[in-house]
Parts: C-alpha cells; structure tokens; sequence
C-alpha cells in the first residue's frame, strides 16, 4: 500500500475572514464543513472520518452532531498548534487508503482576533519548556522565533530586507485576493523598516495576523474523486516531522538549532515523490513570522543551506519567480487560521481558481509550522 | 514577574540557583550533560543523574529585544532584553536569561545597543534566578 496519489481533496470551504466575527467557534466550524461537503458534492451522512488539531475547540461530537455526519469510523486529533495543518490531510489520507474510512474531513476554525491570545494564560503550559525561558520574558512565539531569527541573519548575512521580501510577497497576493484581510492595504518597504518592533529583529509586518474564521477540506479516494464535480487535488506525498533532540519552538539545545522539523518532514517527503523542489510550481509556506520562510525553503530543498535569505531576492517569491508563495497572502496577509488557509489555496492553484493564479501550475507544496513538530504535503492535479 | 513553574526533573536547578550555584544535568554512568532535564539520558538510555556545577562562563549565542504587548510586569520593563548563553565548558548546553548590569539589577538595567552575539558574560543571581552580566 502507498498513499501516494491513493486520495484527493475534492471539497473546500471556509467562512469569510475577519477580525471579528460575531458567531462562536462551533458555528464556525460547521458553517465551514458544509460549505466544504457542498463543494465536494457529498452529503455530509456519507463523512465517515474527522481530523483536526489539539486545539481545536470544536470536537468531533459536537460537530457531528451539528451538521448530521454519518457513523464515524476514523478521528483523530494533530499536536503543536500550526505544526499539526497539513498532518490533519496526511492522517485523513492514511486512513482512507488504509480502508478505515471513505470520506475525509479536516477542518480548524480559531477565534484568534477576537479571543485570548494563548500567551497570555500564565497557568497553563504552552507546549515549550516554560520554566527555562518564560520567567526571563521569553513570552510569546514572536520572542522565542526571533531568538532563532537573529541567530540565522548573524550566521548567515540574511538582513530584514530577506524577510520584507516574504512580507511583501504575502502583501502582494493578497491585494489581489478579496477575502483577505489586508485585501486593499498595500506594503511598501517603508512602512516595513519603519514599523514598530515586536520582537527585535521582528517588527510589526514580520508577524501573522489574528484573524476569526474556518476553513474545511474533504477527502476522499482516487476512484470516487473522479466521480466528484471539481478537479481532483491528489495528496502525493504526505510526511510529519519532529526531528532527534528536537525542543519545539523554543530550539536552542541541540548541536544544530538552525535546522528544524522542516529538514525531517522534508526527506521524507521527497523520498516518497515522484518530483523534486525543482519541479514544484507554487508553494504555500507556513508563516506565522517571516522567518519561517526561509528557513523552510533551506529544508524543503529548494536552495542550500544558509540561501534562504538570498533566495528571496530578486521577485522570487512573486507571480513569475523562481517560486511563488502563499498565492492567498497565506497567515501574514490573507488570515491566520493556523496554516489552514494554506492547505485550501494549494487546492485552488491546482483547481485554476486562485485570485493569483500560477499559469498551468501542476504541483504544490503546503506545509506546516516550522519551529515545531510539523508536516507537509505534496499536491497534483496530474494522475 | 513569572516565577519557574517547576517540575520534579528541573527542581534541583532551581534548588541549586537558590543558593547560588549554577548546575547543569549529567548522566551518572555515561557523563554526558544535558538540558532542559529529563528523566533518562538519550545517549546511554541511563536513568542515573547528578548535577554537575559549572563555570559560569559563556558567551552569548542569540537575543531578543521584547516590545509590547507583553505581560503587564514585562510591559513596564520593555524594551529589555532576553539572552540565550552557550556555556563556555559545553557550547551546545545553552540558557535562556537576561543580560544586565549588575547582580540584582531589572532586566532593562543594560542599553540592549550594547549586546553582541558572541559577547563574553558570566553568571550571577538575584533571588534564586541565574542572570548574566558582562564578563
């Protein structure tokens, strides 16, 4: 048995985004997957198997419940916040290949404009190593990734204007994308350098947006894929990462702190395709900081190590580069739902539908947070 | 400010910081040091630990200059700064602390322009927190 092109995601819906939102996460949630199942075509009693994150609010009892799923046969929940995105798919896609289930869904749905902001909650234990960093102001996700940024541009000469390129490539796609949120709020390198800082070397437009909304995504087998109204988006090749020694988010205790989950999650997604980083058409790159760009680029192959600044250069993350990015405006510009929007934007470059359209694109790249335990998958329209 | 919220494998750390020692986790059979703790050593698979002092010197591998919105305490620090220190004696074993100018003095007591990777600094403590200051 192999997953690779075994299953395809045939359905996506999502709520419109906003900062905020007037119904809860529940709501959200279902309004999403039935949006999604109307998509795909299928009635929402034939859904046999769910996958989510840990922290979702939303469980599979209550959603089932809400918009009448069939008998479930599968479920299953994925850890560390965004790390988790694209392993929802990967294990909807192990079970139905694995003949646990028929017919998939993935959903999040986050109240993170108008909710708590998860650090701030001084009892509970984000999943890092509180005692060794919290009581010395490493607080929030912005400090403890700037402390790797600053690592990375002092070993390898990457500078902001490295990270500006990943912020306005973001900006730029979504200007053209009318459900972002930053749809008619152009970015000028101005604006960026003179912005006010976060996290030093992190300013304003090097972080993600908090944003409310859902987005759901159905998946189902090869042979019935063909039967549904869209273009099928074949998972092709599906990998989660938590590299040896690795220490989450907060990763300065190993001998090699600068190479993350991405470098794991990457081998064996590679090792299982039938194309290279070199044959991918557009990507969708994990980016709740800027930085995570380029060091996603560096494990995902598609330049050496140490070039993931310098790979930005030149327009390359834009329509026409070497490798367009995050065609949505991805968690920087579009929303920020943990990296589920990312997941839904591969399947529309792949469908031809996107506000940002990669002429002919064949292949995309989706992953997931990296700094933390993560996954990716590998998309196809081509079968 | 945040206290360490501890648990039984870090709180010898924190015990030894009280009483101003800086000890660093090491497994009893192979002697391998390692950090954050944990129960078992993934070297020799040994659940036999001590807890080795150290010199106190190291250098300065990465920092952060927090801004707000931050926690309320931290917020009426801010900007200040956060370190991470690799230890003169075992580069890979690092700490996360604060660069300032004195024993005792606030984690903003030092202008965050003077900070440099690779920058000597050793140990003190203030309340049974290890802080580090300029070698």
């Amino acid at each position: 048995m192999t997953l690779k092109d075994a299953t395809a995601i045939v359905g996506i819906g999502r709520t419109p985004f906003a900062k905020h939102l007037a119904e809860d996460e529940r709501t959200l949630a279902c309004r999403a997957v039935l949006a999604a199942l109307d998509d795909a075509g299928i009635a929402p009693d034939e859904v046999d198997a769910l996958a989510s994150y840990t922290m979702e609010e939303t469980d599979e009892v209550e959603l089932a419940k809400a918009v009448g799923l069939g008998d479930l046969t599968f479920f299953s929940k994925v850890g560390y916040g965004g790390g988790g995105s694209c392993a929802t798919v990967a294990h909807l896609a192990a079970a139905i290949a694995s003949g646990q289930a028929t017919v998939g869904v993935a959903w999040r749905s986050r109240k993170r404009g108008s909710g708590p902001r998860p650090w701030t909650n001084t009892t509970v234990q984000l999943p890092t190593p509180a005692q060794w960093t919290r009581p010395f102001g490493l607080l929030r996700p912005a400090d403890e990734i700037a402390m790797l940024t600053r690592r990375y541009m002092h070993e390898y000469g990457a500078t902001r204007d490295h990270l500006f390129n990943v912020a306005l490539a973001c900006r730029n796609r979504a200007n053209q994308n009318p459900a972002a949120i930053m749809y008619d709020r152009p970015l000028t390198r101005e604006m960026y350098m003179t912005s006010r800082w976060i996290s030093e070397p992190l300013c304003l437009f090097d972080n993600c947006l908090e944003t409310d909304g859902a987005l759901a995504c159905v998946l189902v087998g090869r042979e019935r894929a063909r039967d549904c109204p869209n273009t099928p988006v074949y998972v092709h090749s599906a990998a989660q990462g938590l590299p040896a020694q690795h220490h989450g988010m907060v990763n300065y205790w190993n001998d090699d702190p600068l190479t993350g989950p991405a470098w794991t999650a990457a081998r064996h997604l590679w090792k299982n395709a039938d194309f290279t980083p070199q044959d991918v058409d557009v990507a969708q790159i994990y980016d709740a900081f800027t930085a995570l760009v380029p060091l996603s680029l560096e494990g995902y192959g598609f330049c050496e190590r140490g070039e993931g600044g310098s790979f930005t250069e030149g327009g390359a993350l834009e329509i026409g580069g070497r490798l367009p990015i995050n065609t949505g405006g991805g968690g920087l510009s579009e929303a920020y739902v943990h990296g589920f929007n990312l997941i839904d934007e591969g399947v529309r470059q792949l469908r031809g539908t996107s506000t940002a359209q990669v002429p002919d694109a064949t292949t995309c790249l989706v992953t997931a947070g990296e700094g933390v335990p993560t996954s990716a998958l590998l998309l196809t329209n081509r079968s | 400010m945040l206290e360490p919220v501890r648990d039984a494998t870090g709180a010898p750390f924190w015990q030894y910081a009280a009483r101003g020692e800086l000890r660093v986790q090491a497994c009893a059979d192979c002697g391998e040091l390692r950090f954050p703790p944990r129960p078992c050593c993934p070297h020799c698979r040994s659940f036999e630990a001590e807890w080795r002092p150290v010199s106190g010197r190291g250098r300065i591998w990465s920092y952060v200059v927090p801004h707000p919105p931050l926690l309320p305490d931290y917020a009426a620090r801010a900007p200040y700064n956060v370190i991470v220190v690799e230890l003169e004696e075992a580069p890979r074993i690092r700490l996360v602390g604060n660069l300032v100018a004195a024993a005792g003095a606030a984690l903003d007591s030092l202008d965050p322009g003077r900070i440099r990777i690779g920058a000597r600094v050793h140990v003190v403590f203030s309340d049974g927190l290890p802080q580090w200051v300029p070698a």
